[in-house]
């Protein structure tokens, strides 16, 4: 059983550095015994828990540039690391192009969570459940990265290494979560089954985003990614490629829905068993490409 | 452990203390501050009872530093009524019984306000939304969702 949560954080020292430089810095030197934080959702409650007990917290939020979010229609759009979910979520640019990154944050917890919660934290977190990180990954995401060399790019679909591991490594900060503009007429969902309708964390999830891509046999690219099924958040790459070469039917959708399953190395947990993850993937990942497929389709009507 | 000089905004009226890193917002409120209106639930995040609000944002007090607080305005649910008139949200819950043993109350109101100051007349899919982190184990959520109907009303008159 968990153990009681305590009112009391344990004794650690607060740290505001000044600049990204100082705080880089000052993690590197610190390798064991630091560690940065934003909205601190995530590590407050391992704290508390027991499972976690730095002696510095660094704060990195309000450091250059962090709480900015900004879209270019060439680039696309920049989220600061410290722009925390609701803001996301009422920018009125990720309503007209990432509608699909609006929706994940909105199953993220409650209001007053995501006043602090943010999608940098959740990628930083590593959880395989992280709600964010699949319409991060489908939206081919890349972090921004200060550390204590030069300030790097990393591509999200590689940064994942195992359940709370990334490839971030001492005085490494994320400054900012990228996505380049969508493909156009593209459309996306994102079905959580959590235990409750709202606000539990997922029992698994399913991110699917699709767009018309001519020069591919089906003459559409969908993209799948998985939450919760294995110890990373998961590319269904096998069920993309069936999609891409087959005509796209409900034959075609079911094979591929079935491609995802197979893919998923879910456990058994307090939140579901590894079997019945197994087929709620399939019946998810099912649901979820009809859904996007009916969308693309009544778009394609529209024009 | 560290200590920092710190001085916010609570309710109106400035406060300087000193605090501890790993004070959290609500145990500076509840126990430098008496202003015990904000509850303690949980303390994980998860029961809404701790919530206030920050810059006008709600938050869950329990996961907020009240280092990071400096500079900062807070406002409580001792901070919702002003020039002795209790605030449309506080007018509503009474009216329309949404009060029962009254521990989630407080944190209930502070999310209410939030929500009707985004957004004056919200439907029932946005009350319920907006509720998401504020757990009641008395009412059946009923009436408070009820009362916020009536809220918003109630401001719209005032107006
Ligand atoms: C009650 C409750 C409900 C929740 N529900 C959900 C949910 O439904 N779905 C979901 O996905 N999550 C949920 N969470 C988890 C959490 O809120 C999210 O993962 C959130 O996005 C974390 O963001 P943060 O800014 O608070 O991260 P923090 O706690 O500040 O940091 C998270 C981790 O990332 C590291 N880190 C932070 N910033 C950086 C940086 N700039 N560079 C490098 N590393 C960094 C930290 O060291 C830490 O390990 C819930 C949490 C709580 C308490
Ligand atoms: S006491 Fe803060 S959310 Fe429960
Ligand atoms: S009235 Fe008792 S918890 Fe809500």
């Amino acid at each position: 059983m968990k153990p009681q949560t305590h009112p009391t954080l344990p004794e650690f020292d607060y740290i505001k550095p000044e600049s990204l430089a100082e705080a880089s810095q000052f993690l590197a030197l610190h390798p064991d015994e630091a560690r940065p934080f934003l909205g601190g959702t995530d590590i407050f409650v391992r704290m508390r828990d027991g499972f976690l007990v730095p002696k510095f917290l660094v704060d990195v939020k309000h450091l250059d540039g962090t709480d900015a979010i900004r879209f270019d229609p060439l680039v696309g759009l920049t989220i600061g690391a410290a722009v925390n979910m609701n803001r996301v979520i009422a920018s009125p640019e990720v309503q007209k192009y990432y509608p699909l990154l609006a929706e994940a944050c909105r199953s993220v917890a409650s209001y007053q969570l995501r006043t602090r919660a943010t999608i940098a934290g959740n990628l930083c977190n590593a959880s395989p459940a992280g709600d964010t990180i699949g319409a991060c990954l489908v939206l081919d995401g890349k972090l921004q990265i200060h550390g204590t060399a030069c300030p790097r790019l990393e591509t999200l679909s590689e940064f994942f290494l195992g359940p709370g591991k990334t490839t971030l490594k001492p005085g490494d900060i994320v400054t900012a979560v990228s996505l380049p503009v969508p493909p156009g007429g593209s459309a996306g969902t994102y079905l959580k089954l959590g235990r409750n309708k709202l606000s539990d964390l997922s029992i698994v999830g399913v991110t699917v985003l699709g767009s018309p891509a001519p020069s591919l046999p089906s003459g559409f690219r969908f993209r799948i990614a998985l939450s919760s099924v294995a110890p990373i958040p998961l590319i269904a790459a096998e069920a993309e490629a069936a999609l891409a070469e087959q005509a796209i039917t409900s034959g075609s959708i079911h094979a591929a829905a079935c491609l995802a399953s197979e893919a998923s190395t879910p456990i058994d947990d307090v939140r579901g068993s590894a079997r019945y993850r197994k087929q709620m993937v399939r019946n998810l990942t099912e649901m979820a490409l009809n859904q996007v497929w009916q969308k693309l389709q009544r778009q394609d009507a529209g024009r | 452990m560290a200590f920092h000089e710190i001085s916010l905004t609570v309710n109106g009226s400035l406060e300087q203390v000193r605090v501890p890193s790993n004070l959290t917002l609500m145990r500076l409120l509840r126990e430098s501050l008496a202003l015990t209106g904000t509850k303690n639930g949980c303390s994980a995040g998860e029961c809404g009872a701790c919530t206030v609000l920050l810059n006008g944002e709600p938050v869950n007090s329990c996961m907020v530093l009240a280092v990071e607080c400096d500079g900062a305005e807070v406002i409580t649910v001792e901070g919702l009524a002003s020039d002795g008139q209790l605030n449309p949200v506080q007018a509503a819950m009474m009216q329309a019984g949404g009060v029962q043993c009254g521990f989630c109350t407080p944190g209930m109101l502070i999310s209410a306000r939030a929500l009707l100051d985004r957004n004056p007349d919200p439907g029932e899919d946005e009350i319920s939304e907006a509720l998401v982190g504020n757990l009641c184990r008395c009412t059946g959520y009923i009436r408070i969702l009820e009362s916020i109907k009536e809220a918003a009303k109630l401001q719209a008159t005032r107006a």
